[in-house]
Formats: C-alpha cells, sequence, structure tokens
C-alpha cells in the first residue's frame, strides 16, 4: 500500500509541475509538448481515480486530436506573424491579471464547495444504479451520458456544432501549402493502421453499451483517420465537399434532437426512449453522434471551408 | 510465486530495462539521430517484453491477443514517427 | 507479488519524470517531439502493468487508443512542418 502512495504521489506532482512548465514555457512549441504529455499523466490519474471512461475519453482526444490542433494552429500562427507583428504579440498585462483574477475565483468557489458539501456528499449513484434495468445498456456512464442526462450531451454535441460552423466561417483555407510530403513509409503506414482505426471507432462505440466507450471516444478515434487523410494528403477536400461536410457536422444535433422530437410524439418525456427498446435508441443516436464528432473533429482541424477546385491530375 | 511468476516478473524487469536505457540514452545522447536510436529500442523491445510478461501472468488469451494488437501497433508508430522524426531533423537542420 | 509489480510500475513512471527533461531542455523541437514519443509509449506500458495491479482488463482498452493514435501528433508535426526549401520526395 505504501508503493501505491508513492505511485499516485508522484502521479500528482508531476501533473502539478507539467500544468505550471506548460503555462510558464516561453516556447510555444515547447508548451504544446507538455500540454500533449499532461495528457498522458491526467489519464493515468484518471485510472487510479476508478474512471477508466473519462481515461479512454483523455486517451482518444487528449492525444491524437488536441496535439494535432494546437501543433496546427501553432504553425498557421508563426506563417503569418512573419508578415503581421500583431499577430505575434504577446496578451497585455492587464488582461493576464484579469485571467488570473477570474481563475483565482472560480478556484476559491471550488474550494469552498469542497469543504462546505455535506458528508456524505449528495449522490445520484444509487439512483442511477437502480434504474439501470431500463436504461437500455450496462455501462451506468453511458446510462447516464445518453439516457438519463440525455440533454446535457445534446448540448454539448450543439457546442461542437457551434464551435465548427464559426471556425469556417471565419476560417482562412489559404494556408499551409508549403507542407512537405511525408514518403512512402508514411503511406505504408497510413494503409494499415487507418482501417483498423476506423474498426476500433466501432469497437468503441458499441463497447459503451457495457464497458468504457462511447460516441465521444468513438468519435474522436474516427476524427483522427480524417486528420491523418489530411496531413497525408490522401484526401484534399474542394468547394464540393462542403455540402455533404455541412450535413454531417449537422447530424448529430439534428439527429439527436430529432430523436427527442420523436420521444415527444410517442407521448413520453423528451429523449425518454421507450424502455423496451431503449437500448436500439441509444445505440442509433449514438452512431449518428460518433460520424458527425468525427466528421466535425476533422472539419476542425481542416479550419475553413474548402475552396479548392477538384483536380483530377494524380500529384503522386 | 509460482515458476511462471517468476518467470513473468523477470521479464518484466528486462522490459523496465530497456525503458530505463532508452530514457537514460534519450537524455544523454548528444543529438537527435542517436537519440532516436536509444529511444527505438524502448519502443519495440521494452514494450515487448512489458506486454510479454503482462500476458504471463493474466494468463488469458484474449487479453494476450489484445497486447500483441497493442504492441505491434506501437511497433508500427513509432517506426513511423521515428523515421519522419529524422527525415524531419536532417531537412530542417535540426539534427545536431 | 503485487509489491514487485508496484515496484515496476513507480520506476516506470519515474523514467517517464526522466523523459520530461528532454521535452522541457530540446533543444530542437524534433528532440521535445521524440521524447512525447517515448513518454506515449511508457505510458503504454504503465497501462499495462496497471491493468494487472488494479485487476481491470479494461484498461488494455486506453492502452489501444494510446497505441493506435500514437503516430498522429508526430505525423502532424512533420506534415505541417516547414522545410527550408526542397520538399521533393
Amino acid at each position: 500500500m505504501l508503493l501505491w502512495l508513492v505511485f499516485d504521489l508522484v502521479l500528482i506532482g508531476a501533473i502539478v509541475w507539467l500544468a505550471w512548465a506548460a503555462l510558464a514555457a516561453r516556447d510555444g512549441f515547447e508548451m504544446i509538448v507538455l500540454f500533449m504529455v499532461l495528457g498522458l499523466f491526467v489519464a493515468l490519474a484518471w485510472v487510479r481515480l476508478q474512471a477508466p471512461d473519462v481515461a479512454l475519453a483523455e486517451a482518444a482526444v487528449g492525444s491524437g486530436i488536441t496535439g494535432a490542433l494546437l501543433l496546427k494552429t501553432w504553425r498557421h500562427r508563426r506563417g503569418r506573424a512573419a508578415g503581421d507583428a500583431a499577430a505575434d504579440a504577446r496578451p497585455s498585462r492587464a488582461l493576464g491579471f484579469g485571467v488570473m483574477g477570474l481563475v483565482t475565483v472560480l478556484t476559491g468557489m471550488l474550494a469552498a464547495v469542497l469543504v462546505l458539501i455535506p458528508r456524505p456528499a449528495p449522490s445520484l449513484a444509487e439512483t442511477v444504479f437502480a434504474n439501470l434495468a431500463v436504461s437500455g445498456v450496462d455501462n451506468p456512464v453511458t446510462a447516464v451520458l445518453l439516457n438519463f442526462r440525455a440533454y446535457d450531451t445534446l448540448l454539448e454535441v450543439v457546442v461542437l456544432f457551434a464551435v465548427v460552423v464559426v471556425v469556417w466561417l471565419l476560417g482562412d483555407a489559404e494556408a499551409d501549402r508549403r507542407a512537405p510530403r511525408l514518403g512512402s513509409i508514411f503511406f505504408g503506414f497510413a494503409r494499415l493502421v487507418l482501417p483498423v482505426m476506423v474498426l476500433i471507432a466501432g469497437y468503441l462505440l458499441w463497447l459503451g453499451g457495457f464497458a468504457p466507450g462511447g460516441a465521444f471516444q468513438a468519435g474522436a478515434v474516427l476524427g483522427a483517420v480524417g486528420i491523418v487523410l489530411l496531413l497525408g494528403r490522401l484526401y484534399t477536400p474542394t468547394a464540393a465537399d462542403r455540402l455533404p461536410a455541412r450535413l454531417v457536422f449537422g447530424l448529430g444535433t439534428v439527429g439527436f434532437a430529432g430523436a427527442g422530437l420523436a420521444t415527444l410524439a410517442l407521448g413520453n418525456a423528451f429523449l425518454g426512449y421507450p424502455p423496451e427498446a431503449a437500448k436500439t435508441w441509444i445505440l442509433v443516436i449514438e452512431a449518428m453522434l460518433t460520424v458527425s464528432i468525427a466528421a466535425t473533429l476533422a472539419g476542425l482541424f481542416f479550419g475553413a471551408a474548402p475552396s479548392g477546385r477538384p483536380t483530377r491530375e494524380s500529384d503522386r | 510465486m509460482t515458476p511462471l511468476e517468476i518467470l513473468a516478473i523477470g521479464i518484466l524487469f528486462a522490459g523496465l530495462g530497456f525503458f530505463v536505457a532508452g530514457t537514460v540514452g534519450m537524455l544523454r545522447f548528444p543529438d537527435v539521430f542517436s537519440r532516436l536510436h536509444a529511444l527505438t529500442k524502448a519502443d519495440n523491445l521494452g514494450l515487448a517484453l512489458i506486454a510479454l510478461g503482462t500476458a504471463l501472468l493474466t494468463a488469458d488469451t484474449s487479453v494476450t491477443l489484445k497486447l500483441m494488437l497493442i504492441w505491434f501497433f506501437v511497433v508500427l508508430a513509432s517506426a513511423t514517427s521515428g523515421h519522419l522524426i529524422a527525415r524531419h531533423a536532417l531537412r530542417s537542420g535540426q539534427g545536431s | 507479488m503485487s509489491e514487485v509489480l508496484l515496484l515496476l510500475m513507480v520506476v516506470l513512471l519515474l523514467t517517464l519524470l526522466g523523459g520530461l527533461v528532454r521535452v522541457v531542455r530540446g533543444p530542437s523541437e524534433a528532440d521535445r517531439m521524440l521524447a512525447a514519443q517515448l513518454l506515449g509509449t511508457t505510458t503504454v506500458a504503465l497501462l499495462m502493468l496497471m491493468s494487472v495491479a488494479m485487476a481491470m482488463p479494461r484498461l488494455l482498452d486506453i492502452a489501444l487508443v494510446f497505441a493506435i493514435l500514437a503516430a498522429i501528433a508526430v505525423v502532424c508535426f512533420v506534415a505541417t512542418g516547414e522545410v527550408r526549401d526542397h520538399d521533393a520526395t
């Protein structure tokens, strides 16, 4: 048991230090790598907290997508900064202190909640487990996310949708034309790994019914497939792809909300699935979410509405 | 401890040795290319030994298969990214 | 038995901390990236050991996701990186 304590203390210390180091780093690239590494430690911490669902989400989102998005954004900004001094300017001191003040207040409030909360802390865990049988799934986390509190998840999907809408409105497609080709070893890797990534996304989606897994993790892995396709220029979006992409971006929100309206039409509560068919409802919604989240993440990575014309010439 | 467990622990320690050596090499070696050389040993053989030891300890077919799959993809990723990093370092002159 | 496993895990965690030094020191971007690559593999190894030590075989799914996504960051690093002049393959 003493060794567990040592392990946990080292882990906690590493997380605190990494968070500080990522904030304090002078170099933007160092900051990004430290943040990616922080994700590894945080995933381990979630495992130690017996929350494998969250650890899986951290692994799927934190290790692949976040790093790729940050790196691309950083490169993009630096490419701009060459001709635009304002883009590289540090935020003002006043803004820094303002943010610090806000964070301090928030941390104080969280600490206060932690201290003032009655013991034992109020918990809905027993209610969740008592009603797990009618939720349609055996994994309590999925039961909460897709059934008991499905409207929370719906709103999360709406947030993601709003983000991609804004990014596509403001983004600039005329970037990264100088990117190097990745070479034949990369193509061999992609040919082998991309199909398996699709397979694993499906596996995670199915797993969500009874074990850690689900639409967000599956969507993140599937989205990574899109990112590799874009990076390797195995697929180059053109202006003709805008409409289908937008339809898939909306699929999650529209499909999820549509399911809610359908349950209302059936005479149930909003997103109150008929218990005998709950598993089917959840699986269909999660499948739509997976595809939509994946497309949204890849669309975010692309960073703008594609404007290129379709070219027939093969460029390899 | 059963003989199998002792064997598994021995293999795990050997794997740990590769991770320690890989990390030390990454810290001590003078340039990007030799550091890559150090870390691929940990990636390939170190993880293979850890996976093998874990498989012996759990003695479960599906777990063993999953461990092999994990190792295979880590090796694939490590070989590919090792190549890509080295190529990038060479071309951008970050090699030394 | 479990004590020995734990000892292995603690040492592995310490090598993870050691690898951080290379992330911080660099000096080049490629150095930081390759350090992150090793740290990812070490995390996979740790998850394997934790799946035994905590008796949670499902942790291997997390390791599998880390493994399958292990190269994404490096691919992005290289593919979006500016190469000085010649980028003909």
